[in-house]
């Protein structure tokens, strides 16, 4: 049976919600960017009167200034966003329990089930459109298709607030005459390679031989030819779904470069604690540590060491995490980011234990700092720190783990 | 462009869990009753900038809307 699919795109999500929360900016271009104090000054979203002006996401607050003066500048609300990207969900969840998300303003609806209930997949499509508009306030562009990748192609035609069908008979004329990069997984050197090879619409990739592709691409050369030809049969997953978890980690930019090992490790500190919490949040023990560097030339690397014994202690963390930097950091440039990860993680209820006294030593530490855990959620996160953190209360102000949670996501994920 | 003017608001919660907003405490003082919540659904305020359950209620023969936002609640001024 041919499934419908609903893909569903907030439209401007973030400037979106910044102008539904002050109508002063009605009428002007706008520009949703983080701190230029903080450093972290480039646009993270635009409304559609800056988007007409060339603003693009990821530039820097001057180089959108420079094509749009009259353009407005408004911090982010990542609360705000969060109740947004969950209210919508909730509407979705009144046709279908198949809602898969796509980062926060994205999602997948399988409504295969509901169109006894509700009619058709383009008439659940047009209700939502208007119960978001009604209900939220902002503008939501939606595809109907028989597949995930059509309904995505789909919700981008038509914008905003509009509603774009693709079927098994006009997807041909639909979507085939479209660029190939506004495939999903047709990033800027895939495409450069396609048209290197003749192949520059959906049309063009679909038409080609399935086995060249598979020798110049590989596997996923067979991949994107059968997305070209509305073959992909990836399903939605459920909402209550939860993805198995592969690493923990968190990275900042931070307000000044860090220019020696004192810096470091401060900013190692605060990184390595939040992590550690969360890895003890999700009864987690790693194996590895990772660290990733930028310094101020944006050269970026990553690096990363095994642990002795599996663990959720902070100090063992950030002395792994310090000793990578050490030993890899070696033309001590400044730095502007960085960032901890922990990888290899297994249950904390099964552990190897050992009498050697660095373990002993090592679960000492995670009880104190199960016990800083619980003080925190009682008494706030700023009520019991590290001594070293306020060596520099700029660097160590962040509290990366309650703040900016906003999970990367894969189109693969649950499979 | 309206004001958005956060107000004390009496309410009552229902054994159901409804809640229903009795009388709204004005900042000089004045208290004015809602005669009745004719309509209620989470609704944008785009007049004042905000979004919440729009309660459209009755006070004194006019119509107002009064929104819950979690966890304040404000009217649109003029």
């Amino acid at each position: 049976m041919e499934r419908v699919i609903l893909h569903s795109d907030l439209n401007n999500f973030y400037a979106s919600v910044e102008c539904l929360y002050n109508p002063k900016l009605k009428g002007k271009p706008v520009a949703v960017c983080g701190r230029v104090e903080e450093r972290h000054g480039i646009v993270l979203a635009k409304n559609t009167l800056a988007k007409k002006c060339g603003v693009k996401t990821g530039e820097a607050i001057w180089q959108a200034r420079l094509k749009c003066p009259d353009l407005v500048i408004v911090p982010p609300n990542f609360d705000r966003y969060l109740k947004f990207s969950k209210l919508a969900r909730e509407i979705y969840c009144d046709y279908t329990d198949q809602v898969e998300s796509f980062g926060l303003d994205e999602c997948w609806l399988d409504v295969t089930g509901s169109l006894l209930l509700f009619g058709s997949g383009e008439k659940i499509a047009q209700t939502i459109r208007k119960r978001i508009k009604a209900e939220l306030g902002i503008t939501v562009s939606i595809g109907v298709s028989f597949n995930k990748i059509f309904a995505k192609l789909g919700s981008d035609l038509k914008k905003p607030d509009a509603v774009t069908v693709i079927t098994q008979e006009n997807f041909k004329q639909k979507v085939w005459p479209l660029p190939v990069e506004d495939l999903l997984y047709v990033g800027p050197s895939t495409c450069k390679k396609l048209r290197s090879i003749g192949i520059f619409t959906i049309g063009d990739l679909a038409k080609t031989d399935v086995k060249l592709l598979g020798e110049y691409f590989g596997k996923n050369g067979v991949m994107l030819w059968s997305f070209a030809n509305g073959q992909d049969q990836s399903r939605v997953s459920n909402i209550e779904a939860t993805h198995t978890i592969k690493s923990i980690g968190n990275s900042m930019t931070m307000p000044r470069d860090l220019v020696c090992d004192e810096d470091v490790k401060v900013a190692l500190y605060v990184l390595c604690d939040s992590v550690a919490a969360r890895l003890r949040e999700y009864n987690f023990y790693c194996t590895t540590v990772q660290i990733s560097l930028r310094d101020n030339d944006l050269y970026w690397y990553e690096r990363q060491g095994k642990l002795n014994f599996p663990t959720c202690s902070s100090t063992e963390i950030l002395s792994r995490a310090f000793e990578l930097y050490k030993a890899n950091h070696k033309n001590n440039k400044p730095l502007r980011s960085v960032g901890v990860r922990a990888c290899g993680l297994v249950s904390a209820d099964t552990t190897q234990l050992s009498m050697s006294p660095d373990f002993v030593n090592m679960e000492k530490w995670q009880k104190i700092e199960g016990v800083v855990d619980k003080l925190r959620y009682r008494f706030g996160h700023h009520s019991i720190m590290r001594g070293i953190l306020f060596a520099d209360r700029n660097l160590s102000g962040a509290n990366p783990k309650d703040e900016h949670i906003i999970h990367p996501v894969s189109f693969f994920n649950g499979f | 462009m309206a004001n958005k003017i956060f107000v004390d608001v009496v309410v009552k919660y229902d054994a159901e869990g409804n809640i229903i907003p009795l009388s709204i405490l004005w900042e000089d003082g004045r208290i004015f009753e809602i005669d009745k919540v004719v309509d209620v659904r989470p609704a944008p305020s785009l007049k004042a900038g905000g979004q919440g359950i729009r309660f459209t209620c009755r006070i004194q023969n006019k119509y107002r809307y009064l929104f819950f936002e979690e966890p304040r609640w404000f009217v649109e001024g003029s």
